[in-house]
């Protein structure tokens, strides 16, 4: 049976790049889709009904929303190999619960580093560095937030490191002198292939949120 | 491994809390449950989920396992061999059990929330409609995901059943406080049944809080203070 995979994404999109590198360690081929978030297309609205975001996984003809939840189901469906969640479930459990920390944490908190400014945006940019340290904290020494291995929470988190530069820029400050560690790691998972073919060039990234910025700050 | 003692940090009044509950029924695994008092924070729960602070916290072995759905997950992978599978076995109704446990945590539950908040008619009516929106789409999903068996997880009760169900005494005391049918059989028939059954499992019952004493807890909580 041949696997029919595509995925309806945008290019900026730090959960887009979950699912394009979950895919890409599974060595699975698909069709990447560019949505146009202004004028989304039928196939977006019909596949995603209820929340009409992107990423959409579309696995022969049927929808898979969140993207946490399709790293999972690609892990599970191409079971075969590169293991994305460690085998234990306690381990498992760990990661899941760090993949949630940086879902509820991370988004809201980014957002007020670049689309704000003033008193709101120095008390965003203190709760971001704060989030930033704590899962530096989490990833200690090791290599990956699992061990030795890359995996779930490496995939959960590595996209918002193209926006890195955006938040420096707005935010004034530097990811690599608040958490060294994680700027190390942030390299680390560079070298993959999976991560270099699925990540942006942050240059661009930056540009785009730029232009973002000007829709939401009056400078 | 399903060796070592099994503890869980809570509160009986806690929706969240009631999900490893009756998972670990389901699992018939005993377990220790060390009540939180209402308003203060033990120090072992800080300790074993200083990140959130939060119940409810599952200790293995006094190894802490946090976030309800997570904790349910966990149940489900260490006791495999006790009891049927709280999740489906395809990949993909495993994905839609996640995605609509999810929506429930995400949109419905926070519509549930609003309905007591919600001031005037105006609002009031928004309110509900959201609601009752999300109601339809929970009784389609149920339709889609049951197959014609009583449970979102089939013949028995498992993770999507638990996420949905652990609201419903909470539903019910929102349901007396607004004086408005929140569950209502005319507009989601299926869904009513599937409470019903849920309500009654044996593994549910002795921990769904009882309706006259939630209510009572609510209004000691939500209590404004006297202008």
């Amino acid at each position: 049976m041949t696997n029919e995979v595509i995925l309806l994404d945008f290019w900026p999109s730090m959960f887009g790049m979950r699912t394009r590198i979950a895919l890409r360690e599974k060595g699975v081929e698909f069709e990447y889709r560019e949505e146009d978030l202004r004028n989304k297309s039928p196939l977006l609205l019909q596949m995603n009904p209820i929340h009409k975001k992107i990423p959409v996984l579309i696995h022969n003809g049927k929808p898979v929303n969140e993207s946490i939840i399709q790293v999972q189901y690609i892990d599970e469906v191409w079971s075969h190999k590169s293991p994305i969640l460690p085998s234990d479930p306690y381990q498992r459990a760990q990661a899941r619960f760090w993949a949630d920390f940086i879902d509820k944490k991370m988004y809201d908190a980014q957002r007020k580093v670049w689309a704000t400014k003033g008193e709101e945006q120095e008390t965003g940019k203190k709760d971001f560095i704060e989030i930033l340290k704590t899962l530096e904290s989490e990833l200690g020494d090791k290599p990956y937030f699992a061990g030795d291995d890359f995996g779930y929470v490496d995939i959960a988190l590595i996209g918002f490191s193209t926006w890195f530069p955006a938040y420096e820029k707005f935010g004034n400050f530097s990811v690599e002198q608040e958490c060294p560690k994680l700027t190390a790691w942030v390299k680390k998972c560079l070298q993959r292939e999976s991560v270099a073919k699925s990540l942006p060039e942050p240059e661009k990234v930056t540009e785009f949120v730029s232009m973002l910025r000007t829709k939401f700050v009056a400078e | 491994m399903a060796s070592g003692e099994v503890k869980l940090i809570g509160a009986w009044a806690s929706p969240f809390v009631m999900r490893p509950r009756v998972a670990l029924n389901l699992k018939s695994v005993p377990y220790e449950f060390l009540q939180e008092t209402f308003g203060s924070k033990s120090e072992l729960l800080l300790k074993s989920n200083p990140v959130h602070k939060k119940i409810p916290v599952l200790l293995h072995a006094d190894k802490p396992v946090c976030e309800s759905n997570i904790i349910v997950e966990y149940i489900d992978e260490t006791w495999s061999s006790s009891g049927p599978s709280l999740l489906p076995s395809l990949p993909y109704d495993r994905a839609m059990a996640r995605f609509w446990a999810a929506y429930i945590d995400e949109k419905w539950f926070v519509a549930l929330r609003n309905f007591l908040k919600a001031e005037g008619e105006e609002e009031k009516k928004a309110v509900i409609a959201e609601f009752e929106e999300g109601n339809a789409l929970l009784e389609k999903a149920f339709i889609d995901c049951s197959k014609g068996k009583p449970f979102f997880n089939g013949d028995h009760i498992g993770y999507l059943d638990i996420s949905l169900g652990s609201f419903l005494a909470w539903l019910r005391v929102t349901e007396l406080a607004a004086s408005y049918k929140l569950l209502d059989e005319a507009k989601t028939p299926s869904l009513c049944k599937w409470a019903d059954h849920f309500c009654n499992d044996p593994a549910v019952k002795p921990v769904m809080p009882e309706t006259a004493k939630l209510a009572e807890f609510a209004k000691k909580i939500f209590a404004k203070p006297q202008a």
